[in-house]
């Protein structure tokens, strides 16, 4: 079984990114950045379906910039066999993100597609259910556990109410949240043997992919923060603040 | 301008959660239309006629539309999309898993998580967690969107019922399955719609403290209760109950944070809270940068304390 993975690049999550003065966008300069913690989560099933013996071949793309290719290289150091970078400087919205997913499963042929359940910059919470639908394959969104059987893959699905099992006939997308399983870091020898592993090179044009945003920010704005409180001395000064002064009790 | 709202509901029951995107939908202006999709739910439809700015309710009752699996739906949707201007679904989960694969057969992209409606293209919504607020503007011919529930207020229930017609139920797609659902039912409050909601962190430490401990509070207030991540991930409590970027995002007029640090991602969840207290025996902890009340406690001490102050001053 052939797996892909995507993977991108992001804002680390202990950081707390700021909007720029003008309103044009984020500040990322110096920004420590690295792989979208769901995509760790994602690369890492994949990583455990191999060691189970399920996969035989784990391919990661990301789409982004130059140095997206930093973010393949910890994917192949945790166990991916080869990296694809799709290379644009322009933003590239979860659409056009899926579309070239599409195209790379086209020649890829893969029997599983894994992403993470959403990207911590943009937060859209999308790419992988339009990859399913343009290629036109069953989703098992927001995964906490896969099971691999036959010709078909058994999904439980974090939702509202508790969890969903559903199963979806191979080729099939899923998505990783967070209790899927806990990532690995990379050994060192794991991390040498990476620099030896290939990454290709490829552009959106490549693919026939126009990448012209169909969102366009207008305004990026942060929002108002909340009065500092205070801090009270006692659990019946708390409840009496909440009786009389807040009057929520 | 006609807004198509896809409902959630159990079927025999109309969530909460279709109030608001209803609400959110009259906002872009036109005529709004539900949809209410799954099996046996003409209950849900009935629900769906009687809210506040409704013009008409479509109904697919069909088997395959049971679980509201997301390839059939998404079919039945695009389906309809014709006769519409824009598609809009709560953020719920199952609007999350439907609604981007409605997007992409009909090559839009999705404005996700919508927390203001400023025109029927201008909306905003939340990046970066909540730290950054983003105005974007859709230059799609059809808008596709998710909307925030906790942004928006509940359109109201009238005694008038609008007009509910049948949809035609487009083919099963049959690219996937139900097996089983394991629901957490529970007694209390639902998360979403709370008005009070007390969370616990992993300084709860058990699945146990959280029923001695912190239960007996909410119970008391008529509580949600709610967690996050760590103490999901612990396992102390199941996962429908994580507030936070990647959990349940709820604006209660009460959020009682016990043992929880105060993480950017839990922030995310619960920083719109009318009120928010903290107890946590670290005074340096960030969840005191967001709370009107501090407390600095053991919260074994102090919630138990919190409870018997409740339970005395309510028979007073
Ligand atoms: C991609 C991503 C998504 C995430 N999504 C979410 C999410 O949706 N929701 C979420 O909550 N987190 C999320 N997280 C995790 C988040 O970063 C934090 O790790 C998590 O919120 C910490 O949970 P906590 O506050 O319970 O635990 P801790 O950070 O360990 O805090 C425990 C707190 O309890 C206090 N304490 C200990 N003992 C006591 C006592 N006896 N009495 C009183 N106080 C005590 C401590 O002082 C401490 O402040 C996400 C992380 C990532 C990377
Ligand atoms: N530029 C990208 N390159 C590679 N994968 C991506 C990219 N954008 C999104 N993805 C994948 O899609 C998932 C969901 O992203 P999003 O829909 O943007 O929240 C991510 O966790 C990634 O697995």
């Amino acid at each position: 079984m052939k797996v892909v993975v995507a993977v991108k690049r992001v804002a680390d999550p202990n950081v707390k990114v700021r909007a720029l003065a003008d309103g044009s966008g984020v500040d990322l300069a110096n920004v420590k950045m690295t792989m979208n913690p769901f995509d760790e989560i994602a690369v890492e099933e994949a990583v455990r379906l191999k060691e189970a013996g399920h996969a035989t071949e784990i391919v990661v793309v990301s789409v982004g910039p130059e140095k997206s290719a930093e973010t393949l290289r910890t994917a192949l150091a945790m166990g991916a066999d080869r990296g694809l970078l799709v290379r644009s400087d322009a933003v590239v919205e979860p659409l056009a993100v899926a579309k070239i997913l599409k195209a790379v499963a086209e020649t890829e042929k893969p029997d599983l597609i894994i992403v993470g359940k959403q990207a911590i910059d943009d937060d859209a919470n999308q790419t992988g259910q339009m990859l399913a639908a343009l290629l036109g394959w069953g989703q098992g969104t927001f995964a906490s556990k896969i099971a691999i059987g036959g010709a078909a893959i058994e999904v439980t699905r974090e939702v509202d109410g508790g969890l969903q099992t559903v199963n979806l006939p191979l080729p099939a997308l899923v998505t990783a949240d967070l209790r899927l399983n806990e990532p690995r870091y990379a050994s060192l020898p794991n991390i040498m043997k990476a620099k030896k592993k290939p990454i290709d090179e490829k552009t959106p044009a490549d693919y026939g992919v126009a990448v012209e945003p169909r969102l366009t920010v207008v305004r990026v704005h942060e929002p108002a923060t909340r009065k500092a409180g205070i801090k009270v001395g006692s659990v019946a000064e708390l409840v009496d603040k909440l009786r009389t002064e807040a009057g929520v009790l | 301008m006609t807004i198509l709202v896809l409902a959630e509901h159990q079927d025999t029951q109309l969530d909460e959660a279709t109030a608001k995107a209803v609400s959110a939908a009259g906002r872009m202006g036109g005529d709004v239309h539900v949809l209410v999709a799954g099996s046996g739910c003409g209950a849900a439809a009935e629900a769906a006629a009687r809210l506040e700015g409704v013009a008409k309710v479509l109904l697919a009752d069909d088997p395959s539309l049971a679980n509201r699996l997301a390839e059939p739906v998404a079919a039945l949707v695009v389906s309809l999309a014709g006769g519409y201007d824009a598609l809009l679904a709560p953020s719920t989960t199952s609007g999350k898993n439907i609604m981007p694969r409605v997007a992409a057969l009909l090559d839009v992209m999705q404005i996700s998580d919508v927390i203001a409606v400023e025109g029927p293209d201008l909306f905003q919504r939340p990046i970066y967690a909540g730290n950054v607020i983003q105005t974007v503007r859709s230059t799609d011919a059809r808008k596709v969107l998710t909307v925030r529930v906790s942004s928006f207020p509940a359109a109201a229930v009238t005694a008038a019922t609008r007009p509910i017609e049948a949809a035609a139920i487009s083919a099963d797609p049959a690219r996937s399955s139900f097996v089983r659902s394991e629901l957490s039912g529970s007694e209390r409050p639902e998360l979403t719609g709370a008005r009070i909601v007390v969370s616990g962190g992993r300084a709860l430490a058990s699945a146990e403290n959280f029923e001695t401990v912190l239960a007996p509070l909410a119970d008391r207030l008529g509580a949600a209760i709610g967690a996050s991540r760590a103490a999901v991930d612990a396992g102390y409590v199941s996962n429908d109950l994580q507030v936070g970027q990647t959990g349940k995002i709820i604006a209660p007029d009460l959020y009682i944070a016990c043992g929880i640090s105060g993480a950017i991602q839990h922030l995310a969840g619960m920083k719109d809270s009318k009120v928010i207290v903290a107890i946590n025996k670290d005074p340096e902890a960030p969840i005191f940068q967001v709370a009107d009340y501090g407390l600095v406690a053991d919260l074994f001490e102090a919630v138990p304390e919190f409870h018997a102050t409740v339970a005395e001053k309510m028979r007073a």
